[in-house]
């Protein structure tokens, strides 16, 4: 069934990660974001297991397992715990309001299938034309950096940013080597521990995680 | 399966848990000299066998010394050491809820360097500069003061993606690789085997890997961090980042650079190197003339010094032995600028340039070895600093990148006179003398007829700033081995050996 149908999985997986970053983007309240954070790896998942299928690699869904259980579980519910305790009544507000925002997605989806279309041209394969909405994912993701204000959204933002380097990973060249795979993950986990730590200092020093507050050190 | 490429992983790891607990802590906060020795050892052990043409390897190839990887690990474990045991007694630990955290991370710390340095593959390589990241977060954040904390923010935050930038660099160079048939991470494949590798998929992920290594390199634009995270962080772990975290960020520059301009010419990486460069002397030029911090002057410096290495890079091979006589030059000097920074700031309780002065009247201990490390930072003879300048700023003009030189030199004068006059005030100004009038209280021991007393101390070992800074002045001159040595890591890159 996977090999008739498998552009069309791969579209549909691509799609959901695409569609979910965009609503991201739209959405302020951080508990559903962190909500779609968790759709989007289980999203992720989907894709490297359809992929791990069509080509009869055995690591490729080990490696599907490690992004459900760390994209899809662990992260979304280390930072749904922070945000449930202290934050479930406030709302983001963005530098950008919903309308631009979500213009400026669209703009820079056009622009990830300008810069990698070409560049891509040899890796004639079903995932690689896929691939630009990897590097969508990843410009969604510094858009959502560098708009957000609150310590939890810019931790989101970052994770979008991730999860795209992960998905152009797997549709350009299949995944890389288990054990790196392995090194990647963790790495990415062991930040958003680090920022999430962080972010619970500066609500016991700073009253909040509003980012611009942090304008002590200048030139 | 070489006991010295793994020592300097293992080891220092094995220390880093043994000084968790904080139950021994008389003994365990000598943990990261030791870490610093084992590396320093394992560097030196490498040294000379890849000087006798071996090429240590171990797990199928991961991990591999040459010459270069070998220079490198020697250098980590050197500023290491400088940094470490000269950073000794610098952090108060009573505040803290894990005490052992700090020699632990330290551990850690160098033993994610080493791995940047011997790891033969590219993605293990960006997964231990990401590694660093990890492992100095909570040393940047150490003081837990508001700034500390924001200097943390900022740090983690621009140097996880910028290395995540890397990391889909590093993506795409796996993906031209799979094309031409042969999928690879492995450093020596891609540069040794002539792989039918997919320009445009090299020149796209060869700039990417570039970018997000120079944000952790320090270079402009993607320098913000830099100034705050060295000014906050507890002195010895300032030393280490300005003084070979940036450059194992440089390192993997170069091993990238290796591999993309056999591929599409040296042209490509070379504007984008000498663009940075030139930004990063820029930067650091327009904000060391009215710095008023000193821990930020010293980042701001590594700013500096990192832009005129990476030019270097970006003139190539000619200027490559300069750039990693540089690196150690720069290293150590730094490592005990930033050490004698927190003995200073202990001491005199401000970072303000302004507050600091007649430091040679008042505290000769620690006047005297800071002068002498200024004045190997500026870039005096026969500090190797200076010579490194020369030779980049030659072989520069001899690859026909005069303009670039030229600008870099007006710019590096401009520093030069900048930091000059901050250490001639911090130095030699007349001391504030009412400590009334300063408002900040003074410690100064003076007798009954007020007369002060110089401070002679040292406040803190001596030893380690000594053999740094005796090691700066004279490894430009030691032809044999240093010079055999240089050349040799050089070569590594050319693709000769």
């Amino acid at each position: 069934m996977i090999t008739n149908n498998y552009p069309q999985i791969i579209g549909l997986c691509a799609g959901i990660l695409l569609l979910t970053s965009l609503l991201m983007v739209w959405r302020h309240s951080l508990l559903a974001s962190i909500g779609l954070l968790a759709i989007q790896g289980a999203g992720l998942a989907a894709l490297v297991a359809v992929i791990g299928a069509q080509t009869d690699d055995a690591e490729l869904l080990l490696a599907a397992a490690l992004v459900f259980a760390i994209k899809g579980v662990a992260l979304p519910r280390i930072l749904a715990r922070q945000t449930g305790a202290t934050t479930r009544t406030i709302d983001e507000s963005p530098h950008l309001n919903p309308t631009a925002s979500l213009l400026l997605v669209a703009g820079l989806t056009i622009l990830s299938y300008a810069i990698l279309g070409p560049i891509l041209v040899h890796l004639d394969t079903v995932t690689a034309h896929a691939a630009p909405i990897g590097l969508a994912m990843v410009l969604i993701g510094f858009l959502l950096l560098v708009t957000r204000r609150r310590a939890g959204s810019q931790l989101i933002g970052f994770l979008v940013l991730d999860n795209g380097i992960a998905t152009v990973i797997f549709l350009t060249s299949g995944g890389v080597p288990l054990f790196l795979e392995l090194a990647i993950s963790l790495d990415v986990f062991l930040v958003v521990v680090i920022l999430y730590v962080f972010a619970g200092r500066m609500r016991t020093k700073f009253g909040g995680t509003d980012v611009d507050t942090l304008r002590e050190l200048h030139d | 399966m070489d006991f010295t490429l793994l020592a300097p992983l293992a080891l220092p790891l094995l220390l880093a848990a043994l000084s968790m607990p904080h139950r021994l802590a008389s003994v365990t906060r000598f943990a990261p000299i030791a870490a610093s020795i084992i590396v320093l050892t394992s560097g030196v052990l490498l040294i000379i066998a890849t000087e006798h043409d071996q090429v240590p390897t171990a797990f199928g190839g991961v991990l591999r010394a040459d010459s270069l990887s070998a220079y490198m690990l020697a250098v980590i474990g050197a500023v290491g050491l400088v940094s470490v045991w000269g950073g000794l007694r610098a952090v108060p630990t009573e505040h803290n809820r894990f005490p052992g955290g700090y020699d632990s991370l330290l551990c850690v710390f160098l033993a994610a360097m080493s791995l940047a340095v011997l790891a033969d593959n590219i993605g293990v390589i960006w997964a231990s500069v990401e590694a660093t990241t990890i492992a100095t977060a909570f040393l940047v954040g150490h003081q837990r003061t508001r700034k500390s904390l924001e200097a943390a923010w900022k740090y983690v935050i621009l140097g996880s993606v910028g290395v995540a930038i890397a990391l889909l660099g590093i993506v795409l160079i796996y993906a031209a690789s799979l094309s031409a048939g042969e999928p690879t991470l492995s450093w020596l494949s891609l540069t040794h085997n002539t792989l039918p590798l997919d320009p445009a998929l090299v020149r796209a992920g060869g700039a990417l890997a570039v970018l997000g290594f120079a944000t952790k390199a320090g270079l402009a634009p993607m320098h913000s961090w830099l100034p705050d995270a060295h000014s906050q962080a507890p002195a010895p772990v300032s030393g280490l980042m300005s003084g070979v975290l940036l450059s194992v960020a440089l390192y993997a520059i170069l091993r990238i650079q290796a591999i993309v301009d056999p591929i599409i010419g040296p042209d490509f990486l070379r504007i984008m190197l000498a663009v940075g460069a030139l930004l990063s002397l820029a930067v650091a030029a327009a904000l060391l003339i009215k710095q008023r911090d000193y821990k930020r002057m010293l980042a701001y410096s590594s700013i500096e010094h990192m832009g005129i290495m990476t030019l270097g890079a970006a003139v190539g091979s000619a200027a490559i032995p300069a750039v990693l006589l540089y690196i150690l030059g720069h290293g150590l000097v730094k490592a005990v600028l930033f050490v004698l920074s927190g003995r200073i700031l202990t001491a005199e309780g401000t970072s303000a340039i302004a507050d600091v002065r007649g430091l040679l009247q008042r505290r000769p201990g620690l006047a005297v070895p800071w002068l002498v490390a200024m004045a190997a930072i500026l870039g005096f003879p026969p500090f190797s600093i200076f010579f490194s300048i020369v030779a980049i700023i030659l072989a520069g003009w001899a690859a026909g990148m005069g303009i670039a030189v030229g600008i870099a030199l007006f710019l590096v004068l401009v520093i030069f006179s900048a930091l000059a006059r901050t250490t001639v005030t911090m130095t030699l100004g007349s001391p504030k003398l009412a400590p009334t009038d300063s408002g900040s209280a003074d410690l100064r021991p003076a007798d009954l007829n007020g007369t002060v007393h110089p401070d002679r101390s040292a406040h803190g070992p001596r030893l380690p700033l000594l053999l740094a800074l005796a090691t700066a002045a004279v490894i430009a001159f030691l032809t044999e081995p240093i010079g055999t040595i240089l050349i040799h890591a050089a070569a590594v890159l050319g693709g000769t050996h």
